[in-house]
């Protein structure tokens, strides 16, 4: 399978009180189109930072990030804007819908910000959202839905314009267990059908079923990396 | 009914009708959308900006109001330099021209005519209303000071006891062409009546704020307010004085020159006969100037029109920058997603201007409706290319003064969208 994604031995530094802190310590990673990817890992020890690092948010101190064999940081500030906007999908963990878009609308955002919503894209746009249940939700406020489909319209948004890679920072992290399934479940079955390459931040380690790929991170690097079925069950498994 | 109350139903069910919206650029579509969705918001803000544009419009229409019943006279009287006796200190009821001055000012070469003005106060008495109080013009018939008219005919003066009241005059009055006007005058403390006719009504002329009626001079000493009814000392008439004289020159653009050499040669007169007072000659505009208070009332209703103009740039400022303020982080998700910066600051702008442009001209309709209401006695008038600069400058303001909150947009990042920060 193709490689998506790739970071090699990025660093991001800070600087607080005279001392270099090292949020990000020369971690290197790579994730196939058609990968699931969960970084996992207690709070501070960079799975975020790392997040926007790799979706050009975030400039690294050294290293590299490629996204679909293009150098991030090679790009200026306008290119690298459209570059998010054609090659990445986001599902952020609050404020992420327009809040005065419907929903078919918060999805053909995405087409629209690349000039190419038609007759057409409102379809695969409604079809979409069709998929993820929402049917009946179309013309709905996000301020009209639960977390739960606010969360599947978001998941639909960072899908509809066929991006390379997935990024998802918390995206269960407001939703009650079930629903949290539901979401994650959804967005795995669409990367794997799609061949998208998926990395989900997250802090529930029972989301980690659905995951191909389980990176540990501990004080901004890579502590351990579970890929096997039955480690990543087991993990899931674990009694939070 | 607002007009968003008439977008949102098309916004919500014809999408054949609201089509267009959909294909337009991202900028716009943006904010229309937000304007549509959220109207009762933008509604509020474009209600508070059309009481500004009320504000502004209604003090720049009682500027020039005042100021044009201060100087309407003036402004309109067929002359080329108003001559004042020196030491008025141009103040029209403290001058003195004898008739004497104005046949020396005839004597000048390059002066085409001259004519005269002398003013008082009397009543109208309309049946059925209070007494309307007017000035009262006595002019020299047929010679600059007798205003034209624009309905009937212009003064005889082989009629004595007829005028020419002004279109205020007859807006408050009802009077017309022909109809008798009964005049209050007091002649030595006691109320005397003089009747006179309508002979034509000329455009409106109002002096010292008040509508005015002009009669022939020698109507005028006749029916004037006086302290005494004595019209002969020892057999001799009173001189006869005027207020101001004008001077109607054959070159206009000479005025100065003329005004200097006429104003030196009588004060040389002056010093040879020691017998009268000098003469200052002005032009329009110098004269209306220093009518009393003039300069101080248009400068106090100018200052408050600024002022109410900076009023409106804060709070239209101020209601987008708190909303800017409160959409932080959806900006930080829209450019996260790929939105450039320029879209969103455009989107803003469009919002800003849209919001703004409909309360300017909620304003501007809520004002001529009111006009519709206002009596003629109130001193508003609106100068319609004064009132449309005014309009154009707030359409400016709005804005200008969300340009704050465009700032702070453009300045907004993507990391909060992740709950980062730089």
């Amino acid at each position: 399978m193709k490689t998506a994604l790739q970071a090699n031995t990025v660093l991001k530094t800070y600087q607080n009180a005279g001392q270099t802190i090292n949020a990000v310590d020369h971690v290197s990673i790579e994730v196939k189109a058609g990968e699931f990817v969960a970084l996992v890992g207690p709070s501070g020890s960079g799975k975020t930072t790392l997040l926007a690092l790799l979706a050009g948010l975030l400039k690294p101190s050294a290293g590299q990030v490629l996204i679909d064999n293009s150098l991030l940081w090679q790009m200026n500030d306008a290119q690298r804007t459209r570059f998010r906007g054609d090659k990445i999908g986001f599902i952020f963990q609050a404020s992420n819908l327009v809040p005065f878009l419907s929903a078919q609308e918060n999805v053909e955002l995405m087409l629209k910000l690349k000039g190419r919503l038609d007759r057409s894209g409102k379809a695969r746009a409604s079809d979409l959202l069709n998929r993820l249940g929402l049917g009946d939700r179309l013309n709905n406020l996000p301020s009209q839905m639960s977390g739960g489909q606010q969360q599947r319209v978001a998941i639909a948004r960072a899908l509809i314009h066929e991006p390379a890679v997935v990024l998802a920072d918390e995206p269960t992290a407001s939703l009650d267990t079930e629903r949290a399934y539901q979401v994650v479940q959804t967005l795995q079955s669409l990367i794997h059908e799609q061949k998208r390459a998926g990395i989900m931040v997250t802090h529930d380690l029972r989301m980690c079923r659905y995951v191909d790929r389980v990176i540990r991170m501990r004080d901004g690097k890579v502590a351990q990396i579970i890929e096997s079925k039955a480690d990543l069950l087991q993990l899931s498994n674990t009694d939070h | 009914m607002s007009l968003f109350d008439i977008i949102l139903p098309l916004a919500k069910t014809n999408q054949t009708v609201f089509a267009p919206i959909l294909s337009l650029p991202l900028p716009l579509h943006l904010a229309i959308k937000e304007i549509v969705r959220n109207k009762g918001r933008f509604f509020l803000i474009a209600v508070v900006v059309a009481l500004i544009t009320l504000l502004v419009l209604f003090t720049a229409g009682l500027a020039e109001g005042l100021g044009l019943g201060n100087r309407e006279f003036i402004e309109k009287v067929n002359t080329d330099l108003i001559v004042y006796s020196d030491k008025s200190e141009l103040l029209i009821p403290g001058s003195r021209i004898s008739e004497g001055r104005i046949r020396d000012l005839r004597q000048f070469d390059g002066i085409a005519d001259v004519g005269a003005i002398a003013w008082a106060n009397v009543a109208i008495i309309v049946p059925n209303k209070e007494p309307i109080k007017v000035a009262l013009g006595g002019v020299l018939v047929s010679h600059p000071g007798e205003p034209v008219v624009v309905q009937g005919r212009q003064l005889d003066f082989k009629r004595g006891m007829e005028a020419i009241i002004d279109k205020s005059t007859a807006v408050r009055t009802g009077l017309n062409i022909g109809d008798p006007i009964r005049i209050r005058s007091l002649v030595a403390s006691k109320e005397k009546i003089y009747d006179l006719v309508v002979a034509g009504i000329a455009d409106s002329n109002q002096y010292g704020l008040q509508p005015t009626m002009f009669v022939p001079h020698l109507t005028y000493e006749k029916i004037r307010p006086r302290a005494s009814d004595i019209v002969s000392i020892d057999g001799k008439t009173p001189p006869v004085t005027f207020n101001v004289a004008f001077v109607k020159l054959n070159n206009p653009d000479d005025s100065v020159n003329m005004a200097a050499l006429i104003e030196s040669q009588i004060a040389d007169s002056i010093n040879l006969s020691r017998e009268a007072d000098g003469v200052k000659l002005v032009n329009k505009q110098t004269a209306w100037e220093n009518t009393p208070g003039y300069s101080a009332q248009q400068s106090t209703l100018g200052i408050q029109r600024v002022f109410t103009l900076l009023i409106g740039l804060l709070v239209v400022g101020s209601f987008f920058r708190i909303q800017a303020m409160q959409k932080i982080a959806q900006v930080g998700v829209l450019k996260a997603i790929g939105t450039a910066s320029w879209k969103i600051g455009l989107a803003a702008l469009v919002q800003i201007f849209t919001v703004n442009a409909f309360g300017v001209i909620l304003g501007a309709m809520l004002t001529w409706l009111l006009t519709l209401a206002i009596p003629p006695v109130v001193p508003i008038r609106f100068d319609g290319l004064d009132a449309l600069r005014t309009v154009l400058l707030l359409l400016l303001i709005g804005p200008l003064g969300g340009l704050v909150a465009v700032r702070a947009l453009l300045k907004a990042e993507p990391l909060k969208a992740l709950g980062l920060a730089s």
